[in-house]
């Protein structure tokens, strides 16, 4: 494995009487796209906030890109692109101001050739003198994330970028995020999306303030074990409905025109299929996938607190 | 991160102007409001009003009548005219139509040729006692002498001469115009009004904005992140006070008798008081709307207890110890001292040096409350 640009241990924060994160020990190496996976309000933004120093962490230690998340938070910033899940720029501020605003802030030389690189390359060079509060969604997160490579950080922590941008938006941000990955510096993105953790090396996956599961993709399907069946045929809904209660089923649902289901125990999954007495599906064993594995590992932490 | 740097301190001054500049509503508001405040107080608002209507009920016409409405007239504090009945004048005293109602009694001429002081009654509404103040005592000043020319040689007054006389000066302002003691206050107030407020907006428009969050994600010191903030502002003020400055010199005849270079240099340390309290409210409040509210909550005391409202001489002891701590009282008297009295440094000095000092001690105080995290 390569250096670690982040790497932290038994993180803690609380707001007041709140636990909002509990305890989290994560790892990204150096280079990789990490996706942060994790619904609303398990703590994605927060544990993102205490990686540039925003907030300070209650308990745990730390380090990113081999700095003290607690004492060497001012040289943490100067490294990092922290893209914030808000769109946070000057709206009465054009593109081009607002560019140069954060690179004079960084401090980037040839600042004049630098805004207009960034802007070629994120295609904002026609928008150039064009307010930032009249771009629509997909033009600020580009805005954004322009901003946030300014000054060639070593890590971009970007928190939601695509929330609320369209399939096509989505999809040219997640090319973006590879080209900059490409460019030599590492990625921790934060989605509820479960989808987009198809486009990461490695994961992350976040509950409650807790660590569901960490690694590659494959780690994370191999680790948990899981055995998936899927069926074909008519009643697939109602089959669905039924399995959800049987004993030894993880998750039963319908993707399109197929059925799904998954459960750490084999034999439990054939009997639960057998006792459907439903002839008109046609059952086989499939390799199990992302979305079941975290299906499974919510469901379970669920049970289990 | 490294200590102050200018180039980041040019950004956000850069940053700060160019939003300024597109707010047009903010250079509309600080052109305008000094200009309505200025002509509200100095003009319209005038403390010594001449010029009150008056109604006069008489039985009778008489030369002496006559000779006492042209007296009063004479005093310009009075605008009399006829009223036919009782019930007429008493309703316009309660309108508000009147202030003053002359009631000149029956055989007022036969009574007064007969020698048996007949009164004159005078309704006055008190209701505003300062309104009507000067004008009461312009009738009790109304010279017991002012019939002599009417009456036969027999019945004229002759009052003995009195061992002393009491000439009244009053200096500086001789004919007590209100505009001459208002204005150098105003300049004060308004400065107050226009810095307190916007530099209290700054931090939290980022708040709100949600730029905050990002300000504080990228390498800025908290002083460069004040200095930047304000540094506009001070210009913007700068403009108010020539503003106010000319109307002053040239609608309301205001005497620039000292400094003005003194003058500008004093109030640069009265902005600078206020816009570190402008920044520490900033930093404290939560919304937009907060910061308000804190802003005027701020003003309220310097309103009332500076000498702009009461005279300072006026109030009791707490008052005017409240009244020493803050700047405004200190830039009243700089004012008044410097533009009327011609004041230079050495008589300004005693309130010169407490502002500094408490800009110095806010500034402090507010950059050390800016909250380099979201905690
Ligand atoms: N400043 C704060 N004060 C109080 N509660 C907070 C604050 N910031 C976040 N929270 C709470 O912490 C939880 C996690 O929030 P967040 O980190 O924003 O989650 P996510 O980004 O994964 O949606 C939420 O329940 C949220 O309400
Ligand atoms: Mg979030």
């Amino acid at each position: 494995m390569n250096a670690l640009a982040i790497d932290v241990h038994d993180l803690r924060k609380s707001f007041g009487a709140r636990v909002v994160i509990d305890g989290l020990t994560m790892q990204v190496p150096e280079g990789e796209i990490c996706g942060f996976l994790g619904g609303n309000g398990s703590g994605k933004t927060t544990t993102i906030r205490m990686l540039c120093g925003l907030l300070r962490p209650d308990g745990g230690s730390g380090t990113c890109l081999g700095l003290d998340l607690i004492h060497d938070s001012a040289s943490i910033r100067l490294q990092v692109g922290y893209m914030t899940q808000r769109f946070s720029f000057y709206g009465d501020l054009t593109v081009l101001e607002n560019l140069e605003f954060v690179g004079r802030l960084y401090r980037v030389p040839g600042l004049a050739g630098a805004v207009r690189a960034v802007m070629q390359r994120f295609g904002l060079a026609d928008r150039a003198g064009q307010p930032a509060q009249e771009l629509s969604g997909g033009w600020k997160q580009r805005l954004a994330l322009a901003a946030c490579v300014l000054h060639r950080p070593r890590l971009l922590l970007l928190d939601e970028p695509t929330a609320g941008v369209d399939a096509k938006a989505r999809r040219e941000f997640w090319d973006m995020i590879h080209e900059m990955s490409a460019d030599g510096m590492t990625v921790l993105v934060s989605t509820h999306y479960m989808d987009e953790a198809e486009r990461c090396q490695r994961i992350v996956y976040l509950a409650g303030g807790r660590l569901v599961v960490q690694g590659s993709a494959d780690e994370v399907v191999h680790s948990a074990n899981l055995v998936t069946f899927e069926a074909t045929g008519p009643g697939i809904e109602r089959a669905a409905r039924r399995l959800r209660h049987l004993p030894g089923v993880a998750t039963a649902a319908v993707f399109g025109r197929d059925l799904r289901l998954a459960g750490l125990d084999r034999a439990a999954l054939r009997r639960a299929i057998d006792s459907l007495d439903e002839p008109g599906l046609v059952w086989k064993e499939v390799e199990p996938r992302l979305d079941d594995v975290f299906i499974q590992m919510l469901n379970r932490q669920e049970a289990g607190t | 991160m490294s200590g102050f740097s200018p180039i980041r301190l040019l950004a956000m001054l850069r940053k700060e102007s160019l939003q300024m500049r597109r707010d047009r509503g903010t250079v509309g508001i600080t052109v305008m409001l000094p200009l309505i405040q200025l002509f509200l107080f100095g003009y319209a608002i005038n403390a010594n009003p001449r010029h009150l209507p008056t109604g006069l009920l008489s039985a009778e016409h008489s030369t002496y009548e006559r000779t006492l409405v042209a007296a009063l007239q004479n005093t310009r504090y009075f605008d009399i005219r006829p009223f036919a009945t009782e019930a007429a004048a008493e309703q316009a005293l309660a309108r508000g139509d009147a202030m003053f109602v002359l009631d000149i009694p029956p055989n007022f001429s036969r009574r007064i040729e007969r020698g048996e002081r007949p009164q004159v009654l005078m309704d006055a509404d008190a209701t505003d006692p300062t309104a009507i103040g000067n004008a009461s005592a312009a009738v009790a000043a109304l010279n017991a002498t002012v019939l002599n020319r009417d009456l036969p040689a027999d019945r004229q007054v002759q009052p003995p001469q009195p061992p002393f006389d009491i000439v009244l000066h009053a200096r500086y302002n001789p004919e007590q115009l209100t505009a001459l003691n208002i204005v150098p206050g105003l300049i004060g107030l308004i400065l107050t009004i226009s810095t307190l407020v916007m530099t209290s907006l700054a931090i939290t428009r980022e708040r709100e904005g949600g730029t905050m969050e990002n300000l504080l994600a990228m390498p800025i010191r908290p002083v460069e992140v004040m200095l930047g903030k304000i540094i506009p502002y001070v210009g913007l003020a700068y403009v108010q006070t020539s503003l106010i400055l000319t109307i002053a010199v040239t609608v309301f005849h205001v005497p620039v008798r000292g400094s003005l270079l003194l003058l500008l240099l004093a109030l640069g340390v009265f902005i600078a008081c206020n816009l570190s309290v402008g920044f520490a409210i900033s930093t404290l409040a939560r919304t937009q709307m907060q910061a308000q509210q804190l802003a005027q909550f701020g003003l309220l005391p310097s309103i009332m207890l500076s000498g702009f409202m009461f005279p300072f001489q006026g109030m009791p002891g707490w008052a005017r110890t409240i009244g020493e701590l803050l700047p405004l009282t200190h830039t009243l008297r700089i004012c008044r001292g410097i533009l009327l009295k011609g004041n230079g440094l050495l008589q300004i000095w005693p309130d010169l040096w407490p502002m500094g000092v408490f800009a110095l001690l806010v500034g402090t105080i507010a950059v050390r409350m800016y909250r380099e995290t979201l905690d």
